[in-house]
């Protein structure tokens, strides 16, 4: 519709404002799809009316992408990206700077919490069938949030330039070595160095700083408009757009605005009631969230004894590890009885075929480079794996509530797994804790792999009509 | 069938999570620290930690993200910082800074030695707090011939660095106890009365045969310093409250901030509680 022939917006209740007001927003809605928008996304943004405890962790993470992107502006106005001043100048934040240190704790206590957040936020979807369509588009747009995240915590970690931040970022970067043929020239150019340097740090900052937060800030918008479109899921993993009133409302949605803008200010308070006590009271919390050996500057020439990175990627830390040249064996047996699981239960000959044909160049590959590269792909395959879930999961339901017994039990199987392979990554390499992170690390595995199956053959309840 | 198969994998897999973090501990013993006693409302020990400090590790270690009149959160003022604790002539906004260079400092002992300001955070780990561990590091010096300095340290074998303060001490010598078992080495670590740690080392018996044997190493007092150990013990307690100050000055700031911000979280809780209530009483 042309810019003059929307109806001008009429505001009561302003006094006498009211005139004045009603006047600019028919001025700029004439111009900018202001009230349209805000109709779409809030105040006639239908959202199921049983949302749960599970449900508060989207905006959480919301609130803290934009925490960390204010303190993270502030903390640029004093921080020099130099690897010669890089460590003075976080602790001249530390000390000189007026409230320096309450915007670099919330700073490092944000990057914990934004993962603690994330995870249970892609918990949520595990447990009540988020990701399923009509979703894909949402998971998949959130699974590469997730994937930037990684991205700007690696890359800002490697700021502070202490002992921590520089031997991970090259244990990391390292990691690209063991791509044949091309890997070594591939990390040279990641450092810009043959070492990680003053160049490595320089080139790190611009990607903490703006190149992944824009990618990321475009993300997040696409995750919200693509879950917008298709509407939310709920605990009941039911769609409530299938039964509406006469004025075509979702009988069983509220508006967004204002029961759950509400209802998010009161899980954001208690949000900011833990923030601050890890900022005031816990800010290094154990060596969780501030490692101790990054408090010493980093220096090239001595290798710490044990190099940890932090808690939030230390289950992929874990994978990395347990790939040994005995594993590649059991890899071989899985990848054997993957392929003999395909051919005796898929029908389709092509489907067949390309299994074997997989199977093989997999077994060749195996045999034919150093596990370490085979450590480097299943880490990744561990991120990415989440991925095709709406495809690999076949449940006749969405939602844990009425899935099965066995559903149940692999989800339940998978967290603990994957907080065993957490704690073991912060751990130094033992014999008994590489067996463990290596029955983890098959059962991690196990968990997507099989899930076609054994989500078809399981025993699920009727799904309700309407919400409960 | 399945139910219970999948039941009895998943318990499997809860015992081995129980179990794992038993499974990984256990492994080096290390040194055992003792409790440093920190307390940063004491500002009289802090300001006399602050003197050692500048007396004696201020002389070859730098400070420098410490600025000389920070110290006026210890109740001092600049003209007392400038006539008790700067011996540089130095401005009172200046670093903590000493004149030894990288170079003399590789003269006098093999390696640079290292700007202290953030050493007790950095200090720190699963067998105590950074205060801990200097707490444990200050009364862990004795007499070994066979170092360059003439020192060396339980806490941190073959530290580098003599025992400054030894005047104060006295000389003490390490005591070595040989066990044949670990769990008896381990036990008499825990019944040591001094700091103690133990060593695992092997080698072969007369027949040939690879054998192990824990060092139980505890410190013997040797000859007597200018302070009882009472006192000595003080004196480091004031040190590594000032170090512990020192690593993180906003420390004595944060917390108290913290509780003003909690209440006023708490304001908002109730806040949004209410205006939540409020709202949803219309949502059957």
């Amino acid at each position: 519709m042309a810019a003059a022939e929307k109806p001008p917006v009429t505001i009561t209740g302003a006094g006498p404002l009211s005139g004045v007001l009603s006047g600019l927003l028919t001025w700029i809605d004439q111009r900018f799809p202001l009230v349209s928008s805000w109709k779409e996304h809030l105040a006639e943004y239908y959202a199921p009316k049983n949302f749960n405890f599970w449900y508060y962790f989207g905006s959480l993470a919301l609130l803290v992408l934009v925490m960390q992107l204010v303190s993270g502006i502030f903390l640029t106005m004093f921080y020099k990206p130099d690897a010669a001043q890089a460590f003075a100048s976080v602790e001249y934040i530390m000390r000189d700077v007026w409230g320096g240190w309450i915007i670099r704790y919330l700073h490092s206590t944000g990057a914990s919490m934004f993962f603690l957040v994330v995870y249970l936020h892609m918990f949520r979807a595990l447990l009540y069938g988020s990701y399923r369509k009509p979703r894909e588009l949402v998971w998949i747009v959130g699974m590469l949030i997730f994937l930037c995240l990684m991205a700007e915590a690696f890359f800002g970690y490697l700021l502070p330039w202490g002992q921590m931040s520089y031997w991970g970022a090259q244990v990391i970067v390292n990691l690209f070595d063991a791509i044949p043929l091309v890997g070594p020239t591939i990390a040279v150019w990641i450092r810009g160095d043959y070492v990680v340097s003053d160049a490595t740090l320089n080139r790190f900052f611009a990607f903490h700083v703006i190149a992944i937060p824009l990618v990321l800030l475009g993300m997040v918008a696409a995750h919200i408009l693509a879950l917008h479109e298709v509407g939310s899921n709920n605990p009941d993993g039911i769609e409530i757009k299938d039964k509406k009133d006469a004025a075509g409302r979702p009988l069983d949605g509220i508006p967004f605005h204002p029961y759950y803008t509400v209802k998010d200010t009161l899980g954001a308070a208690v949000f900011l009631i833990v923030f601050a006590i890890c900022i005031f009271f816990l800010p290094e919390m154990g060596g969780y969230f501030l490692e101790y050996n990054n408090f010493i500057p980093a220096d090239p020439l001595r290798t710490p004894t044990h190099i940890a990175p932090l808690w939030y990627f230390t289950p992929y830390y874990s994978i990395l590890r347990a790939i040994t040249e005995t594993f590649m064996w059991v890899l071989g047996a899985g990848v054997i009885g993957m392929v003999a699981l395909i051919v005796l239960s898929v029908a389709n000959n092509l489907v067949r075929l390309a299994a074997v044909a997989a199977g093989a160049v997999l077994l060749i590959g195996f045999y034919a480079l150093d596990p370490k590269v085979w450590g480097v792909v299943l880490m990744g395959v561990a991120v990415m794996i989440f991925i095709p879930l709406p495809w690999l999961d076949r449940s006749p339901v969405k939602s844990i509530r009425y899935k099965g017994p066995i559903f149940r039990s692999a989800l339940a199987a998978f967290v603990i797994v994957f907080v065993v392979l957490g704690y073991l990554g912060t751990q130094p390499v033992t014999d008994t804790g590489t067996l463990i992170s290596q029955v983890c690390t098959a059962l991690y595995f196990l968990f997507f792999l099989l899930m076609p199956w054994y989500t078809a053959i399981d025993k699920c309840k009727p799904e309700p009509e309407r919400v409960t | 069938m399945i139910r219970k198969t999948v039941m009895n994998l998943a318990r499997a897999v809860v015992c081995a999570a129980l179990l794992a973090p038993l499974a990984v501990l256990g492994s080096a013993d290390g040194a055992k620290l003792q409790k440093a006693p920190v307390n940063l409302n004491d500002l009289v020990s802090l300001q006399r930690g602050a003197q050692v400090f500048v007396n004696y590790c201020l002389n070859c270690h730098n400070a420098s993200y410490m600025r000389y009149n920070r110290l006026r959160d210890l109740g001092l003022s600049d003209d007392q910082i400038r006539d008790n604790l700067i011996f540089t002539g130095v401005k009172v906004g200046e670093p903590m800074k000493v004149a030894l260079s990288t170079r003399e400092a590789g003269q006098l002992f093999n390696i640079p030695t290292p700007d202290i300001s953030v050493i007790t955070r950095s200090r720190s780990s699963e067998a105590g707090s950074g205060s801990d561990w200097l707490y444990s590091y200050f009364r862990a010096f004795y007499r070994d011939s066979v170092r360059p300095t003439g020192w060396n340290n339980l806490v941190y074998e073959n530290s580098s660095m003599p025992h400054v303060l030894w005047e104060f001490s006295g000389q003490h010598q390490v005591e070595v106890q040989e066990f044949s078992s670990h769990d008896a080495a381990k036990a008499a670590l825990l019944q040591a009365k001094s700091v103690a740690r133990v060593d695992e080392i092997s080698g072969k018996d007369k027949d040939g045969k690879e054998v192990k044997r824990w060092l139980l190493k505890t410190i013997r007092p040797g000859s007597a310093g200018t302070l009882t150990p009472l006192e000595y013990d003080r004196l480091v307690a004031d040190l590594v409250n000032y170090m512990t100050y020192m690593a993180e000055p906003a420390r004595l700031e944060r917390t108290q901030i913290g509780i003003y911000v909690l209440l006023l979280l708490g304001v908002l809780f109730v806040f949004a509680y209410l205006l939540k209530q409020e709202y949803w009483k219309d949502v059957q």
